[in-house]
């Protein structure tokens, strides 16, 4: 509840693979309710950035802080496990793949955490999945595995397993890239329904539209660091970077 | 002078009881075999070096010598250190940890073989190393090799026949105590055979329906 302008602060992160550095000093501030995209050409270090932000993948240097918090303290290998666990309860975390847990079905995928970590009654848990799962509108395949549900449903039950930690901040690691074009609208209203809702969010993505009509700002990335910054209407429309004006010039080519 | 089967029905009560044993064996030592197995695939992928180098040593003894030793040291040889165990609970034991080794192997290369995107999911949504391996890992990589561990089921209902030498009147047994009886070995051991037969095929049946059960859910 500190600092709304810095809810999610990201100072000075640092990646390096052996010597290959992958994130080069970034720094990015994020308010409460604000939705960022980050686009970029792949390699670019932008999936790395936002699995750093729930240390994933660990920093080399820097520090990301949320609601005030640095997720990625320095503390003694039980003292940090604990604290890390707690701090990804707090961020919600949406894959490509969708990562779906094949032996539980959409209920239980939802319930399993916090019926773990929050001790839920067996009455308290079923009503967490009923709210999240309609939230989603999966509320008909409730008791459905993944491998019933199509890829559009999976990333929808994805999603309400990460709300149902009641997340602070949401994290979406390219969550339309490996759908069918027919079923990404699907997911996209979903998440449209998370920003009227003024979730926090910060989305890695190929979709330049959406990031246009759904975020607040966009981050333009390009071998680790921030090339450009903005409002999606000047990011998109009026470019300063020439790096930037390349890489829409071909990705909405290539969209075609 | 050729097969005559006709003595067989008054010693039935004996071969039966004899499967009784066979199949209460099998059963125990099967479940101890599952649960170790998880166990030992466990302490050998994660735990620290110094529980997982003696471990080590122990799981290459029970697979690099013969079953039939381990059943004399487990059954002759601790009751030499003050650990005298029925003859049955030794057979137990040693089949059972015999074939949790085996069952750990395969249950260790599917545990590597879970999907990384399993772990991570399962700790984003803040679950520890640990609570993601009992609760998303390790079930899903027990059902993924459900049928081999089934396979060394049915080794270990052959191998059973084993724990006749330290004096258990199993399947094998019983038919020997009968042969001696009668001086009728062919006829007693093809009903051995015929037995051994029977609940191996109700083994299979009850594999079958695990694994239809478990792949609904994959």
């Amino acid at each position: 509840m500190t600092d709304q302008k810095n809810f999610v602060e990201i100072r000075h992160a640092q990646k390096a693979f052996g010597t290959l550095e992958v994130l080069k000093d970034i720094s990015l501030n994020v308010e409460r309710g604000q939705i960022v995209a980050i686009i970029g050409p792949s390699g670019s270090g932008k999936s790395t950035l936002l699995r750093a932000i729930n240390d994933l993948d660990p920093l080399t240097g820097g520090e990301i802080i949320l609601d005030g918090v640095q997720v990625n303290k320095t503390l003694p290998h039980r003292q940090y496990e604990n604290h890390i666990n707690e701090m990804r309860q707090q961020i919600g975390m949406v894959f490509q793949h969708f990562n779906l847990f094949p032996h539980m079905t959409a209920r239980e995928n939802v319930v399993m955490a916090p019926k773990m970590l929050k001790g839920l009654s067996k009455e308290d848990a079923d009503a967490l999945a009923v709210e999240q799962l309609d939230k989603v509108g999966m509320l008909e395949r409730i008791d459905y595995y993944p491998s019933q549900l199509s890829g559009g449903q999976k990333q929808r039950v994805a999603i309400a397993r990460a709300l149902a930690m009641k997340p602070k901040l949401m994290l979406f690691d390219e969550a339309t890239s490996a759908l069918d074009p027919e079923l990404v609208d699907e997911v996209n209203q979903v998440m449209k329904k998370l920003a009227e809702e003024h979730m926090t969010m910060i989305i890695v993505t190929h979709e330049m539209d959406f990031a246009a009509a759904v975020c607040d700002r966009v981050l333009f990335m390009d071998q680790g660091v921030v090339v450009e910054e903005g409002p999606p209407e000047v990011v998109f429309r009026n470019p300063t970077q020439e790096r930037t004006r390349e890489f829409l010039r071909k990705h909405l080519a290539g969209a075609k | 002078m050729g097969l005559d089967f006709s003595v067989v029905p008054q010693y039935l009560d004996i071969i039966l009881l004899g499967c009784a044993w066979t199949i209460g064996i099998t059963v125990a030592a099967a479940v101890l075999s599952f649960f170790g197995g998880i166990i030992f695939a466990v302490i050998a992928l994660y735990a620290h070096w110094a529980i997982r180098q003696p471990f080590r040593l122990i799981a290459w003894v029970f697979m690099g010598t013969p079953l039939l030793l381990q059943l004399f040291l487990i059954y002759f040889g601790l009751v030499q250190i003050g650990i005298d165990l029925p003859a049955f609970i030794a057979g137990i034991i040693g089949l059972g940890l015999h074939f949790a080794v085996y069952n750990s192997e395969l249950i260790q290369t599917a545990i590597l073989s879970v999907d990384k995107g399993q772990m991570e999911a399962a700790r984003t949504v803040g679950l520890s190393r640990s609570q993601a391996l009992r609760k998303v890992v390790i079930p899903q990589a027990v059902r993924a090799v459900i049928p081999p561990i089934g396979n060394n089921m049915i080794a270990l209902l052959k191998d059973s026949a084993l724990v006749s030498v330290i004096g258990v009147s199993e399947l094998t047994l019983s038919a020997q105590r009968v042969i001696g009886r009668t001086y009728r070995p062919f006829e007693f051991y093809l009903m051995a055979a015929a037995f051994y037969y029977v609940i191996n095929l109700g083994m299979e049946w009850v594999l079958r329906k695990i694994e239809r059960r478990i792949s609904i859910s994959r």
